[in-house]
């Protein structure tokens, strides 16, 4: 059963022939980092669970990178708090699915694809959710051409990713789980308690054998998504994948991202908005934490998620003002409407809430007076 | 049998357990030695005048946590704890002497030196002992127990060598809590050898003292001197076969060889004071690092469980988190319980530990119980980690601290405690009284309700005070319990205060604790209860909480202001208070039913008068400054009583202000008018400001820095600018250059900018159409008395309303709030008005009618029995003769149709007298008459 449904999987290129797709847009992680993993796996002496390519305590120094015996560096691929990782990694050791939890821009799909890529060494059992996702890109689909022509049969079995990791001991992945509609998410919940899918029409099941585990990213702070049932939630070991701890690390975060936005959009180079960034991530901080830098004031939270990933929309927005309409350099006008908008997503609530900041905190910050102004008038 | 037998490798001689303060790990080591050891006597460290207080401890109504509380006796508020938890070695020690009738001694320092030596040295964090400082006895800190200096409180401390932390250090570990853990608190006690883990640990200590002396704990040497004595007078009496318990640290010290000679004389000529004993009840949040009084551990609930539980700690303690979780309604099944202990055993062997630990339990409890938010763990770390254990005492312990300085001040304000009730009046402008007053706040801040405040006879003076007194015997109790929250009432008050401030759930429980701490006399819980303030404020995201917060609010600036408190703080918080009700009134007000249209004209009207009063607050304060701010910032005076002209001179020194030598830039960037002396470059120029009004108030703390004058908002007097026009003259401010416009934006200064803004949150309050008519009508009345509206504009908005688009049953309503509430006069005095309602009324249709009857009954039934006889001869008289403004026999009876001027400037002087001969005053309470009264 198992050797059958290998067969019937796609390999990707990489598999087959490693190195000759280095021109893809974007390597797999496996791909990218095949160094550092062959180099970890040469030297891992601990014991692995089955199936998996690097023992535990090599998977979580993959990703919070270190130095090996014999001096090869491996980059870190997580930056944050170590616990998170151990976590992680311990979750996907005593066999327990585990769910990515946190708003965009904290590197969720990130750490689940060099989870898996560490793990499995195969990041590409994926299954993207959508609003639009079927029961089939979980469980398993047909041929309709070889169902009509052969009735029912193994060859007309189209697999899914997750029924291929189930098969072959392998990782597999889910993207946005909370965007799957209900129904469909707990088509999940036999596969994760039972380790087991049945396929009725041939009287048949798939076994998961050891190895087999499950990696899901959730985005918490959403709106309209399809929360999880409490049945499949409690099959899962939940990790909250937590924002830049400090100003300076997300400042870090902004500016890169910025620059890398700004290349592939052929924007002109804005010289020197350091100052306008660290603003947008301050401003974007103390009103997501409810508290001010310095903390000595609280304030009030908005509705919106005020994530990183809108930090640096509304840098590039004001960039692409600054280049286009203004004079090059990035002011305060031009993210002024740009923050104004990510604050204020319910008109009423939020906008008491973005007038209580202005008035209470910004416009007492020295040096902040031209900031102010701007945002007094893409209010009013 | 000895303490020697059974064990080869040991060396004779006295039994030395060295242990980790409060380590439960070590208990049990402890109790397992003391067992194997049986020794004839049980030393240990802490204050020898305990000795006496060791029967109690056998006791079974003295429950752990305790903490042994030693004080001066001739001033209470000199005091210091050594606490004991159930799982604390020492107190473990304690109970197997008691339960085996083995003589217990303690063998450290006396308290008497310990409490004396603070005095004498001035160090005020130095070891053994940290008393706490005489003035401040609200924060005891913690004595003798955190010596390993792992966990003092102080910063200090910390920074001075950390025995452990090398320790750790070496062993590759970067928190010593935990290595101190791992290799000792998880290890049980050595099944073979029970005495193995204490050997092992005082070669480590020896060798860490070898090398690093005393660590930076000077008086260490003392106390082991003492110690030595102690060991060596026991040895006397009982032989070889004592044990000691003490901090590891000191073990090295004990097995040192000093004579006896060297030892005294180390001790000679120790200060002294007159020192008393009690057990006191402790709690684990205050062993908790956290709580400030810092007895070294931050998990006091996971310290317990790891001594009480027999086996299984990690699954028993799973089992209890899930337990605490399916109480607060979280769905936790045996099926997470059992994913947990699997996570967290397994995550222990990734992290290279023995057992799972706090951390991977917490780790585990995230992840699988918890969804990994932190809130449900939160309230796992509060009850559980921490935990809510109280300790208690029996009735035989010694009087606490508390009661004698209850009784020293009882004596000192001639003030007995009666059964019987009885009435005192108080003038607070006595010293006694005032003590009074102040002793009988405090009391009831901590619960105890000896007296209770009745409303003043005859005087409404703000001097004075009614109480009636009872002292009922169940008082005394409260006395005891409220011991543990500080020596003295005075402490143990502000300690309550502060506490009570950061448990208050709404907003109006703090405002009204701000009030009480001034009337207690409490100005340094101010801070802390401002802190508290200002977070609820900044959460509370109903405008009507914080529309009644603020009038409290500025009441208590005012009694701050009787009782010469010092209140800018909360005058700080009180501006920050009134920008949020500005913020959240207008949208609060729209689409509101009859009942809730009511309540917020209530709130429009609690806050136009607070504004009104907050702008003299403010304005006394700052005048000074503002003085300066003009003239020129480099020698101007830093006079906080200034006269409050100096806002004019402030306006008018614009130009002047503007030549002198730089100002703070903050101050000039933002004062926006007359202070914008900052810009050498740019003289005259008023500073660039989009919306004057807005900017003078910003200004504020950073003028006052650049000022030294320290007035947390340093806003310009607002007197003179009694009607600064209306809001678009800031705005015209904005980049105009030139002295006048400048003056006028800067004169206007902090209260003034405040009630500007007020001003604008009327006038949007006026001018909404989805604001209720009552709310409209109320708004456009308090414009018009601040003199905001001209007659005409009064007019033409009311007759807006009174249209016939407008249903009668908002028009109504809109009459109701404008000249509501017994402001009938305004219809007599402007006739043009009374023809617009007159009209209207008269063209509202016969079915609309009867439904605004009622409210418009409402209305004027609240006036004067004269004002509406005078209304209803107006009437009478009908509208054909309203054209004069000022008909002679239109005016109320018994007044002539003009002033006579000669006799109304007859009162002057005495008014002059009144209030006060300087100018400031006089329009300050013009000001008030007109701008509160109404």
């Amino acid at each position: 059963m198992s050797a059958n449904l290998a067969s019937t999987r796609p390999k990707t290129a990489a598999a087959q022939h490693p190195g000759e797709n280095a021109a893809a847009l974007r390597p797999h992680a496996e791909q990218a980092f095949a160094d550092e993993l062959a180099a970890l796996a040469a030297q891992d002496d601990r014991p692995r669970p089955a199936r998996w390519r690097l023992s535990p305590w090599a998977v979580a120094t993959y990703l919070l990178g270190g130095t090996l015996p014999d001096g090869t560096v491996i980059s870190p691929k997580y930056v944050g708090p170590r616990r998170i990782v151990e976590v992680a990694v311990t979750t996907l050791a005593t066999d327990r699915a585990l769910l990515l939890l946190g708003v965009p821009g904290t590197a969720k799909t990130w750490v689940s694809e060099h989870l898996a890529a560490a793990v499995s060494g195969d990041s590409t059992l994926l299954v993207q959710g959508t609003a639009g996702t079927p029961e089939e890109a979980i469980r398993y689909g047909w041929d309709y051409a070889r169902l009509l022509a052969h009735g029912p049969s193994r060859d007309a079995l189209v697999p899914s990713p997750v029924m291929r990791a189930m098969a072959e001991g392998m990782t597999a992945r889910v993207e946005e789980l909370t965007r799957i509609p209900a129904d469909v998410q707990d088509s999940l919940i036999t596969i994760l308690s039972e380790k087991t899918l049945p396929v009725p029409e041939l009287g048949e099941e798939v076994q998961a054998v050891r190895g087999f585990n499950l990696i899901a990213t959730a985005n918490d702070r959403d709106r309209g998504v399809n929360e999880l049932s409490s049945a499949l939630r409690r099959r899962f070991n939940t990790v909250v994948l937590p924002l830049p701890e400090s100003a300076e690390a997300e400042v870090d975060i902004v500016t890169r991202r910025v620059e890398q936005l700004g290349r592939s959009l052929d924007l002109p180079a804005v010289p020197d908005g350091m100052a306008e960034i660290r603003r947008v991530v301050t401003v974007f901080r103390e009103l997501r934490d409810g508290l001010t830098d310095d903390g000595r004031t609280k304030v009030k939270s908005p509705s919106g998620t005020l994530s990183t990933a809108e930090a640096i929309s509304v840098v590039t927005n004001g960039l692409a003002l600054a280049a286009h309409f203004g004079d090059g350099v990035l002011r305060p006008a031009d993210v002024a409407a740009g923050i104004l908008g990510a604050v204020v997503r319910d008109p009423a609530a939020d906008r008491v809430v973005w007038q209580e900041y202005l008035e209470t905190v910004v416009r007492e910050r020295e040096g902040w007076t031209d900031f102010y102004r701007a945002c007094r008038e893409v209010s009013a | 049998m000895t303490g020697t037998a059974g064990t080869g490798s040991r060396r004779t001689g006295p039994l030395l357990l060295g242990v980790r303060h409060h380590g439960p790990g070590s208990a049990r080591a402890v109790r397992a030695a003391l067992d194997a050891a049986r020794p004839a006597a049980v030393l240990i460290e802490g204050p020898p005048e305990a000795d006496a207080l060791v029967p109690l401890a056998a006791d079974p109504a003295l429950r752990p946590p305790v903490a042994l509380l030693a004080h001066a006796v001739d001033e209470p508020g000199r005091s210091a704890f050594w606490p004991f938890a159930g799982f604390s070695p020492e107190w473990v020690a304690l109970r197997w002497a008691l339960d085996h009738g083995v003589p217990v001694r303690f063998i450290d320092l006396p308290a008497a030196h310990t409490l004396a030596w603070e005095t004498e040295t001035g160090l005020p964090s130095a070891e053994p002992a940290e008393p706490a400082e005489p003035a401040e006895p609200a924060e005891p800190a913690e004595p003798g127990e955190p010596e390993e200096g792992e966990a003092a409180p102080a910063a200090d401390e910390r920074a001075r060598l950390d025995p452990l932390g090398a320790l750790a250090e070496a062993a590759g570990y970067d928190d010593p809590e935990r290595w101190w853990e791992d290799v000792v608190e998880h290890r049980g006690p050595g099944e073979r050898d029970p005495f193995a883990p204490f050997e092992a640990l005082a070669e480590a200590m020896g060798a860490l003292r070898e090398r690093y002396g005393t660590g930076g704990h000077p008086r260490d040497l003392v106390r082991e001197a003492q110690m030595r004595l102690r060991l060596r007078a026991a040895r006397k009496e009982f032989g070889d076969a004592v044990a000691v318990v003490c901090g590891a640290w000191h073990v090295p010290a004990l097995r040192e060889k000093a004579t006896v000679t060297a030892d005294r004389a180390l001790l000679k000529g120790l200060p002294k004071v007159k020192a008393d004993l009690t057990w006191v009840p402790w709690t684990h949040r205050r062993l908790a690092r956290s709580s400030g009084y810092g007895a070294g551990i931050d998990s006091p609930g996971w310290y317990g469980h790891l001594f009480h539980v027999p086996d299984r700690p990690v699954e028993r303690w799973l089992t209890k988190v899930a337990g605490l979780l399916r109480e607060e309604d979280r769905i936790v099944s045996s099926a997470h319980v059992i994913e947990a202990v699997r996570l967290a055993q397994t995550l222990a062997a990734m992290r290279g530990r023995p057992l799972p630990g706090l951390g991977e339990t917490t780790d585990a409890v995230r992840a699988v119980m918890c969804d990994g938010s932190d809130v449900p763990l939160a309230l796992v770390y509060d009850r559980l980690v921490v935990g809510d254990v109280l300790g208690e005492v029996p009735d035989s312990a010694p009087a606490v601290p508390l009661q004698r300085d209850l009784a020293r001040q009882q004596r000192a304000l001639r003030l007995k405690p009666e059964a019987p009730e009885r009435e005192l009046e108080l003038d607070l402008r006595r010293d006694t009284d005032a003590g009074r007053s102040r002793l009988l706040h405090r009391l009831r801040l901590l619960g105890i309700g000896w007296g209770e405040p009745g409303a003043s006879r005859g005087s409404t003076g703000t001097f004075r005070e009614t109480w009636r007194l009872r002292w009922e015997p169940e008082l005394s109790v409260r006395v005891a319990e409220a011991g543990v929250w500080g020596t003295t009432v005075a402490a143990a008050a502000r300690a309550r205060a502060e506490s009570d401030a950061a448990n208050a759930a709404a907003l109006a429980e703090v405002t009204a604790l701000a009030e009480r701490c001034l009337l207690a006399g409490l100005p340094d819980a101010l801070p802390v209860v401002m802190r508290a303030l200002a977070d609820r404020a900044a959460l509370d995201t109903d405008v009507g909480h914080l529309a009644q917060a603020l009038p409290a609010l500025v009441r208590t600036l005012r009694y701050g202001d009787v009782r010469g408190t010092d209140t800018r703080a909360l005058a700080g918080v009180a501006a920050g208070l009134a920008e949020r009700v500005f913020v959240g009134l207008p949208p609060a007000c729209a689409a509101l039913d009859t009942d809730a249209a009511e309540r917020m004209r209530g709130h429009v009207d609690a806050v136009h008068a607070a504004v009104g009063l907050l702008g003299e607050a403010l304005a006394g304060a700052a005048a000074g400054a503002a003085e300066a701010g003009g003239v020129g910032v480099g020698g101007g005076p830093d006079d906080a009583a200034g006269p409050g002209r100096a806002a004019t001179a402030a306006a008018g020194a614009g130009p002047g202000g503007a030549g002198g030598p730089g100002s703070p830039g903050g101050a000039a960037e933002k004062e926006g008018g007359g202070a914008t002396s900052g810009a050498p470059d740019d003289p005259g120029m008023a500073a660039p400001s989009i919306d004057g009004a807005d900017q003078d108030t910003a200004a504020v703390p950073v003028l006052g820095a650049g000022q030294g004058a320290g007035v947390p908002s340093v806003f310009g007097a607002d007197q003179d600018t009694a009607v600064p026009s209306v809001l678009g003259a800031g705005e015209g401010a904005a980049a105009a250059p030139g002295p006048g416009v400048g003056a006028g934006a800067g004169s206007v200064g902090g209260p003034g900018g405040l009630r500007r803004r007020w001003r604008g949150v009327l006038r949007a309050l006026a001018l909404r159409d989805t604001v209720a008519g009552v709310i409209r009508g109320r708004a456009v009345r308090l414009l018009l008395d601040e003199g905001e509206l001209a007659a005409g504009e009064a007019a033409r908005l009311m007759g807006l309303v009174l249209s016939p688009g407008t249903p009668p049953g908002d028009a109504a309503a809109w009459i109701e709030g404008f000249v509501g509430g017994g402001g009938g006069l305004l219809l007599v005095h402007d006739e043009r008005l009374l023809g617009l309602v007159d009209a209207w009324l008269t063209g509202v249709p016969a079915e609309a009618f009867t439904d605004v009857l009622p409210l418009l009954r409402r209305t004027f039934a609240a006036y004067d029995p004269g004002v509406r006889r005078t209304l209803g001869e107006l009437v009478r008289r009908g509208p054909g003769k309203w054209t004069g403004s000022a008909a002679p026999g239109l005016t109320a009876p018994g007044f002539a149709a003009e002033p006579d001027a000669e006799r109304a400037d007859a009162v002057l002087p005495v008014l002059r007298l009144l209030l006060g001969p300087d100018g400031r005053q006089t329009t300050t309470h013009e000001k008030s008459l007109t701008g509160v009264g109404t």
